[in-house]
Order: structure tokens, then sequence, then C-alpha cells
């Protein structure tokens, strides 16, 4: 840690460090919500699929200024639920919670479609057979079901994870961006570029964002290969 | 007893069926597309029909007019797919113990020793289901669904989609489930052959509605009702093992008549039933002589059905049992076969298949 902090600037440092917070607890949030709309959107039919359908999209294409304004307007301190949260000692407005609350709203579509795919992909008959045999619903889709999307379930959690690495628009809007608190890589790799001489700074910071996605990349492919081996192909 | 009565829109047709089946095996015996699927899947729960009631052992399932129903995972039917659907991430092994984890403690249970030895599954136990056979994929199913303690097997086709040698291999599975474990089933095919091994009972569909119920002879030697068509017509014989001959025949008592087959693996004393396809069936007026065929019964003409086409079906009644043949219309006229002629019914001993030779 010592050779990286070295080189690395701790202002550098922070934003890694921050980043890394952020999209953990992002993902780690978002993971079981993505997974219920998921599972709902590809299974069940309910009146207002098609609308709970298109708010699940809607980080996706909305300008993320947008999203991070609405985020500013609902969850800032004067806000409706803001307002509400912090009676109760729960602050986002420029907080890193806050940064992790936008990076978790706009990783959440793609992680939603990518395990929305693998729900899609299992055969409804087996889930009825598992039920033939005694087994609950909630039973089938813990010892059925969630094994079977496995691999589909990695992918769409590393997909949310880089996502959320490489969040800017809304997060900038929503919390700013202030060294230590809220300044994720990307908004450190904007910031420096905007001051003389931080170009340097912003190709390391680069570099790192480079190496960790490829990084994240990289254990998927394990961890998906070895979930697909267990299921045993067919 | 399961009691079963349903109303169910399906498209094209309505499905309306009333129904029970008493212990052993009960066929719902039909061609495809006559609703006997949409049946067992409401016995399962596993669709909902329009109206309806169904109740085993006087517990209901459900009751439409009730607002009572019972999920799948409650009802304790053990469920024998088509197509198997064993789960592809588990072991055999896992898959058959899958249904022991929620049968209910004092539930009468076969031991997974006792089913693993009585289906021949041991080798395959640490397999995953993707590398397995069809038939043996099927053994397993049906291992899994004996496994979970069931109250009543129910079997959707289980041998439909196996080619003749896996559903030779299999069908003996079934009899032994039916014999030895002595567990009531619900069992659909549209397999003339499969009604002759297994059924107690069959119940007849067709277009949705129930049109024949009864024992396995009465049905299958009843020419008004051929669910499968008329080239898979044949009627059920109920015999006797009498002796088996060092040249590789069977002799069978089938009420008094002798009636020999190939060699069969069943001790003399034994009941079989043997179906004699109606289209192997020749007819004589005067006993034959010097023939190769080996079995000649003696019988009286009950009726003969004709249709539009060439053939007719004739109805013999002879002292082993009600014997169907498919002849030319030509020929029953040139043989004056009328109600009341007497005729000779000559079947070959190599015309009889294995598959339609079952226990009593």
């Amino acid at each position: 840690m010592s050779t990286e902090a070295a080189w690395l600037g701790p202002e550098e440092w922070q934003a890694v460090m921050l980043s890394l917070r952020v999209s953990f607890w992002a993902t780690l949030a978002a993971l079981p919500l993505a997974v219920f709309a998921a599972y709902a959107l590809a299974r069940w039919q309910f009146p207002g699929k098609q609308i709970l359908n298109s708010l699940v999209h809607l980080p996706l294409i909305l300008p993320p200024v947008v999203t991070g304004y609405l985020l500013l307007m609902v969850f800032g301190t004067k806000g409706p639920v803001g307002g509400a949260l912090q009676q109760i000692g729960i602050v986002f407005a420029f907080r890193w919670t806050g940064a992790a609350l936008a990076a978790g709203i706009m990783a959440f579509p793609l992680m939603v479609r990518a395990i929305r795919l693998s729900v899609e992909a299992v055969d409804p008959k087996l889930e009825q057979a598992a039920a033939t045999l005694g087994a609950p619903r909630v039973l089938v889709f813990a010892v059925i079901t969630l094994p079977m999307i496995l691999p589909g379930l990695i992918a769409g959690t590393v997909l949310g994870f880089a996502k959320a690495m490489g969040e800017f628009g809304a997060t900038i809007t929503f919390v700013s961006s202030i060294p230590g608190q809220t300044q994720t890589l990307p908004s450190a790799i904007y910031t420096f570029l905007q001051v003389p001489g931080g170009e340097s700074a912003a190709l390391r910071l680069t570099l790192v964002s480079i190496a960790i996605a490829l990084g994240a990349l990289l254990l998927s492919e394990v961890l998906a290969r070895r979930a697909a081996d267990r299921t045993g192909g067919r | 007893m399961l009691r079963v009565s349903l109303h169910h829109a399906l498209p094209g047709f309505g499905l309306d069926v009333q129904f029970e089946a008493p212990p052993g095996v009960t066929v719902l015996f039909g061609r495809s597309g006559t609703g006997k699927t949409t049946v067992i899947q409401a016995v399962a729960g596993l669709l909902r029909p329009d109206r309806g009631r169904v109740a085993l052992d006087g517990e209901l399932l459900f009751d439409t007019t009730r607002r009572h129903w019972l999920p799948p995972h409650k009802r304790r039917m053990g469920y024998v797919f088509q197509e198997g659907r064993l789960f592809p991430h588990l072991t055999v092994r896992q898959n058959l113990l899958f249904g022991q984890w929620f049968a209910p403690r004092g539930a009468k249970r076969e031991s997974l020793d006792r089913v693993v030895e009585l289906l021949g599954i041991g080798p395959l136990l640490q397999r995953r289901p993707g590398l397995l056979s069809g038939g043996e994929k099927q053994r397993v199913a049906i291992g899994r669904a004996l496994l979970s303690a069931p109250r009543m097997i129910l079997a959707d086709e289980p041998l439909s989609a196996l080619d003749e040698a896996r559903k030779a291999e299999i069908l003996p599975y079934f009899e032994r489930l039916r014999d030895e474990i002595g567990i009531p089933m619900l069992y659909v095919s549209h397999s003339a052959a499969e009604v002759a091994r297994l059924a107690t009972t069959v119940v007849v569909l067709q277009d949705g509605k129930v049109q024949r119920q009864g024992t396995a002879a009465e049905v299958l030697g009843d020419s008004a009702v051929m669910p499968a068509g008329v080239r898979a017509a044949g009627a059920l014989l109920e015999a006797r093992v009498a002796k088996h001959h060092s040249d590789g025949l069977t002799e069978l008592d089938a009420g008094g008549v002798p009636l020999f087959l190939p060699q069969i693996a069943k001790a003399p004393g034994s009941q079989v039933r043997v179906r004699i396809s109606a289209h192997e069936v020749i007819l004589s007026r005067q006993r034959p002589e010097g023939l190769s065929a080996l079995n000649i019964l003696p019988g009286t003409v009950e009726h003969v059905r004709t249709g539009g086409g060439p053939g007719a079906m004739v109805s013999l009644q002879t002292p082993a049992g009600r014997v169907l043949a498919r002849v030319t219309r030509r020929s029953a006229q040139a043989l004056g076969l009328e109600t009341g002629a007497e005729c000779f019914a000559i079947v070959k001993t190599v015309s009889i298949a294995p598959e339609d030779i079952g226990g009593g």
C-alpha cells in the first residue's frame, strides 16, 4: 500500500478508495432489489408491469444530470424524502452515501437487464417440478432458480459495479465533488483536468480506472465459468 | 380414491370431465390434444381450471365453488413429467433426495436404498443429469417423485419422449411401482400398449369429454372406442401361464384355450394380460389345417363395424375373452361374417409383441 500511496498523491488515493467504497455499497444495496425486479419482470404478470419496466430503465435513458437533479430535489435536505430521513439522522446530500445512492440508481437498470435475461433462461418447468416435490415458492427460488441464474447474477453485479465506478453526471450534480467526501474517481479526473499541471494526476487515475475495470471483468469471467461448471452445462 | 370434476376452456374446445380413479393405475387414454395433460396438471395444482373440484381420499385439493385451492407443494403428488425435468445443477442423488426435505415427518416413505435398487440407478448417483441418457433420466425422475413421499403418482406421458427400446426399458418400472410399491397412479397415455400393460382402470378422453370408463379389458375390447386410432386397436386377453416349452415358447391357458407366445419371464401359474393387435388376427370360417400359426381361437361374431373405408372391425366372443379382428369389408362379406356367425381367430405367435404382454 505504501508504494501505491507514494505513486498516487493523497488526494488521488482518497478518490480511488472512495470510489471503491461507493461502488461496493451501491452494488451491494442494489443487488437484492435488482434480483427482485428482474424476477418480477421475467416471471410475473401484473398490472403496471410496463410502468415498472419503464421506471427501472429510466436512469439508463435520462441524461445523468437530470437524474442527479431529481435526486437532489427528492433526497436533498429540503426534499420530501431527504427531509424526513434527516429527522432520523440519515443524510444523503453532499455525503459519500449520496454518491452511493446515485451510483446505485444509475447501475440498477444494467443489473436488472443482465439478471432478467438469466431468469428468462431458467425453464419455469423446473420450478413447477420443484413445487410438485413439496418445495414452497421461496425455497424453489433459493434452491432452484438462484443457483441456476448465478452466472447472470455475477455478470450483472460486475456490470453494475463498473457502472458505479464510472458514474459521473448524476453524482456530481447530486453530491458535488468534495475531496475526501464525494470526490469519486471520475470527478477527481475531471477536477484535475480543470487545473493547470493536473494532467499527470489525471493520467494516473485513468490507469487505475482501467486496471480496476479489467480486474473486475477478469474476476467475473472466472466466477461465471465456475458457476456454469457447477450447473453442469445443460 | 381420487375424484375429479373439471370444466376448463381450452383453445378450440371445452374440457368437461368427471371420473373417479380407484386404487391401482388409472390411465387417462386419448389422442393428443384431448385435454389429458390439462386434467393431470389441474390435479397437481399446476393449472387452475375455470371450474371444478378434486378430492383425494376424502381430502379436498381444490373446489372452485368454495374458493378452496391447495398450492402444488402442499398436495404431495409425485409428478413424473414427459421430459424428466431433473434439476441440472444437482447430482442424481441430490435430485432424488430433493422431495425428502419437504415431506412431512410422519409420511409413509420409501427409503433411498429401496428406490435406487428398484430402479437400478445405483451407478448414477454421483452424476449430473446432463450426462444421463433419456431412459436413465426418466428412471431418476420416477425415483425422485417416489421419494417425495407422495400420496399418488401422476405420470404425464412419461415414455413419449423415448425411443422404442427405452420405452421397453422403462415400462416395467411402472409395473413394479404398481405391483411392489402399490402406490395409486394417474397415468396419461395415448398408447394402447401402455394401457394394456399398466391400467387397472381406463378413462378414455375424446374432445375434452370422458367417452368411456372401465377396466382395460372392457375398454380395449370395445370396437366403438378406439382413441389411439384403428391401427392401434386390439383386445386384451387375460390368461394364466401354463408351462414353458423347451423350444422357446410359453404356453398360456386363456379360458381353456391354449395360447402360445415367445417365451416370457413369468413363473407358471402367474396371471398375464396379452394384447392381441386387431390387424394381426386372421379369421376363418373352418378350423384351418396345415397352418403355421399356432393360436386358433374358436368364437362367435358379436358384431361387425364398418366405416367409410375398406376395413371392417369384427368383434368376436371367444372362451379366452373378446378378440378384435381387423379385416377388409370384402372378406367380411365373402365369409358371411355377421352377428352370431361361428368362426376361428388365428393369431401368429410371433405377432404377439413383448410390449403387449404384462403382468395380471
